[in-house]
C-alpha cells in the first residue's frame, strides 16, 4: 500500500499553498468561509435528523430551531424501539455485519496471500477470474443467487444473509495488493527459519498489513451495516429482518410520524458513526488508496 | 525470482489449495454459477413459479420484448440521466472540494472528515431523511425562500424529483470523489507549477491546462466507479418515490426487483440485469482502454 512519504506531503503542501498568491489572506477567508458552508450543508441532513427526533411532537417538526435540540425528548427512542422490533432488527444486523467482517478479512486475506505470494497451476487465471466478477453487477446474480439460496433452504435465515457475501473480490485486490508491498526477504527468512508457508501468512505478512485490514474490515462493516437489496429479497419474517428493512418498513407504517422515524434512523446510524470517528484515518485512507491503485 | 525455489513446489501448492478453497467455493456457488445461469435465464420464457425445467427456451425474445417495452426505455433514460448527473456534478464538485482543501490550512482534518460524513449513512437513511427535507414544507424549500425562491414540490413533481435523488447522490458521493482527488492532487509535480509560474500563468491557467489534464486519470477512475455504482442505483428511489411520479425515477434497479419479487417474469428480468453489464461492461471497457494506452 502505498503511502506519501513526509517529504512527499511537504511538498504537496507547499505548492498547494502557492495556489492563493493572489490576495492571499482575503482569499484564504473566503475559501474558509466557503468550506465552512459548505459542511453546513452536508452536515445538515444528520443535525436535523437528531433534531428531529427529539422534539416532543411530530407537529413541532417544522418549527425552528432545526439543527440542534432545544427538547429533549428521549422517550422517542424507546417508544420507536418498542414499536416495532428494533432489537431484533439490531442483533440480525449485528451478527450479519459480524459474520461478514470476519469473512471478508480472513477468507479474503487468504486468498490474496495464495496469489501474491504462493505459486501454482492457473494463478493468473483464476485471479482474472476474481478480478471479472467485479464488473457482473448485482442485479445480473441476484435471482439465480436467490434461486439457489431457495433451494438450499436457506430462505429467511442467517445462512442467507451471510455465506454468498463471506469473499469479497474487491478485498482480494486490495490485500493483495499490499501483500505485494512486503518486501519478499521477510517470508524467505521465515522459511529459512522452518515457518512454513501457512504459519507465514499468520505470523508475517498479516500483523505487517495491518492498515490494509483495517480497511478491509472498515468497508465489510459498512457493507454489511448498510446493505439493503439482498437481505430484502432473501427474508421474510420480521424475527429475521435487518435494520435497514426495519427503516423502510417503519417508514412506510409510521409515515408522519417523523419524530419516532427519525429516532430509528438515528439508532440505525450511530454505529457506522461511531466506527467512523474511531477509525476515520483508516477510512480515509483506504478510499486514497483506491484512487491511487487507479 | 530469487528465493522462489525455497519453499518446495507441493507445500506451495497444498497452502494454495487450503487458502484458496473457502473462497472458490463461496465464489463459485454464488458468483460464477448465478453469473452462467443469468445469461441462460434471460434465454428462457419463465415466470417464476412454474418447473423451470419445463420452461420454454425463447432465444433472444425477452431482449426483444425488452425493445417494445416503453417502461424499459424510460427507466434506461432515467438510470442513464440519473448516472450522468451524479457523476458529472459529483466529480466537479469533489474537485473543487480537493483544491480548496489541498493547502496547508487550519481544521484540515476536520474538514476531510466532516465533508466524508455521508459516506458512511446507509442510502435507505440517507433516502427516508431527505424525503421528509424535499417535502414541499421541508427545509429545502425553507433554505430556498431565504433567498426569495420558491421551490416545487420535488418529490411528486414529475420534473424535479429526479434532479432531487441527483442531488442526494451527489450528497452521498462527494465525500469519496473529494479524498481520491485529494490524495492525487498531493502527488502532482510540484516543477510543472513552478515552471507556470515563472512563464505568468495566473490561477484559472494553472486550473484549465495544469491540473485538470494532470488529474485525467484520476478523473477517468473517479467517474467510471461512479459511473457502475449509479446504473445500479436502487435504495435511494425506492424510499424516496418507490419510482414515481408517473415513472419520472423508475430505474432499471427498481424495475427489477419488481418483476422478481413478485415472481413475475424472471426471464424478462435476467434481460434487464444484463443491460445494466452492458453498460457497466463498456465503462469497464473504456476505462481499461485509456489506462493501457497511458501506462
Amino acid at each position: 500500500m502505498r503511502t506519501l512519504t513526509d517529504r512527499e506531503k511537504k511538498k504537496a503542501t507547499s505548492q498547494a499553498g502557492k495556489w492563493s498568491t493572489p490576495g492571499s489572506r482575503l482569499a484564504n477567508l473566503a475559501v474558509h468561509a466557503a468550506l465552512i458552508i459548505g459542511i453546513f450543508m452536508v452536515i445538515a441532513p444528520f443535525l436535523w435528523t437528531i433534531t428531529a427526533s427529539l422534539k416532543s411532537k411530530p407537529s413541532m417538526i417544522w418549527r425552528a430551531p432545526y439543527f440542534y435540540p432545544t427538547t429533549f425528548a428521549w422517550e422517542n427512542y424507546v417508544e420507536a424501539w418498542k414499536t416495532a422490533s428494533f432489537s431484533r432488527f439490531y442483533l440480525n444486523t449485528a451478527i450479519m455485519t459480524g459474520a461478514l467482517v470476519l469473512g471478508q478479512v480472513f477468507l479474503s486475506a487468504m486468498a490474496a496471500y495464495a496469489f501474491a505470494r504462493l505459486q501454482f497451476f492457473g494463478r493468473n487465471t483464476l485471479f482474472l477470474v476474481f478480478l471479472g466478477t467485479t464488473m457482473i453487477p448485482f442485479f445480473v446474480i441476484m435471482l439465480p443467487s436467490y434461486l439457489i439460496v431457495e433451494k438450499l433452504g436457506w430462505l429467511d435465515t442467517y445462512w442467507a444473509l451471510t455465506v454468498p457475501r463471506l469473499v469479497s473480490a474487491f478485498a482480494i485486490f486490495l490485500l493483495r495488493q499490499a501483500f505485494l508491498g512486503i518486501p519478499k526477504e521477510l517470508d524467505e527468512a521465515a522459511c529459512m527459519d522452518g515457518c512454513s508457508a501457512w504459519k507465514t501468512l499468520w505470523l508475517i505478512i498479516m500483523p505487517l498489513s495491518k492498515p490494509a485490514l483495517a480497511a478491509v474490515a472498515i468497508f465489510a462493516f459498512l457493507f454489511g451495516w448498510n446493505d439493503f437489496l439482498w437481505p430484502l429479497l432473501v427474508t421474510r419474517s420480521p424475527e429475521m429482518s435487518t435494520i435497514q428493512i426495519g427503516l423502510t418498513s417503519f417508514q412506510g407504517r409510521y409515515y408522519n410520524d417523523q419524530v419516532h422515524l427519525m429516532a430509528a434512523v438515528t439508532t440505525a446510524t450511530i454505529p457506522s458513526l461511531l466506527l467512523f470517528i474511531v477509525a476515520q484515518r483508516y477510512f480515509v485512507r483506504g478510499v486514497a488508496t483506491i484512487g491511487l491503485k487507479g | 525470482m530469487p528465493g522462489w525455489h525455497v519453499r518446495r513446489r507441493s507445500e506451495q501448492r497444498w497452502t494454495a489449495l487450503v487458502c484458496l478453497l473457502p473462497a472458490v467455493a463461496i465464489f463459485g456457488v454464488f458468483n460464477i454459477v448465478p453469473t452462467i445461469w443469468a445469461a441462460r435465464l434471460a434465454l428462457l420464457d419463465w415466470n417464476g413459479m412454474s418447473d423451470i425445467a419445463k420452461a420454454p427456451f425463447i432465444w433472444f425474445d425477452n431482449y426483444l420484448r425488452l425493445c417494445q417495452a416503453p417502461e424499459f426505455w424510460n427507466s434506461l433514460v432515467v438510470t442513464v440521466e440519473y448516472s450522468l448527473g451524479v457523476t458529472a456534478l459529483g466529480l466537479i464538485t469533489g474537485l473543487l472540494l480537493a483544491m480548496a482543501l489541498n493547502r496547508r490550512m487550519r481544521g484540515r482534518v476536520l474538514y476531510r472528515v466532516l465533508y466524508f460524513t455521508p459516506e458512511i449513512a446507509s442510502t435507505v437513511a440517507a433516502g427516508i431523511v431527505w424525503y421528509y427535507l424535499f417535502l414541499p414544507n421541508g427545509l429545502v424549500n425553507k433554505f430556498l425562500h431565504l433567498f426569495g425562491i420558491a421551490g416545487p414540490s420535488w418529490l411528486s413533481s414529475s420534473v424535479w424529483a429526479l434532479p432531487a435523488i441527483i442531488v442526494v447522490g451527489i450528497w452521498k458521493r462527494l465525500g469519496f470523489n473529494m479524498v481520491v482527488y485529494l490524495a492525487a492532487l498531493q502527488g502532482l509535480p510540484v516543477e510543472l507549477y513552478e515552471a507556470a509560474e515563472i512563464d505568468g500563468a495566473g490561477p484559472w491557467h494553472k486550473l484549465i491546462f495544469l491540473t485538470v489534464p494532470l488529474l485525467k486519470p484520476t478523473t477517468l477512475l473517479l467517474a467510471i466507479m461512479s459511473l457502475i455504482d449509479a446504473f445500479q442505483v436502487f435504495a435511494l428511489p425506492y424510499t424516496m418515490t418507490q419510482g414515481g411520479p408517473m415513472g419520472a425515477t423508475e430505474v432499471m434497479g427498481l424495475l427489477i426487483f419488481r418483476e422478481a419479487r413478485g415472481l413475475l417474469h424472471m426471464g424478462y428480468a435476467a434481460a434487464m440485469s444484463w443491460v445494466i453489464f452492458a453498460f457497466v461492461f463498456a465503462a469497464t471497457l473504456l476505462q481499461w482502454r485509456v489506462f493501457g494506452k497511458e501506462d
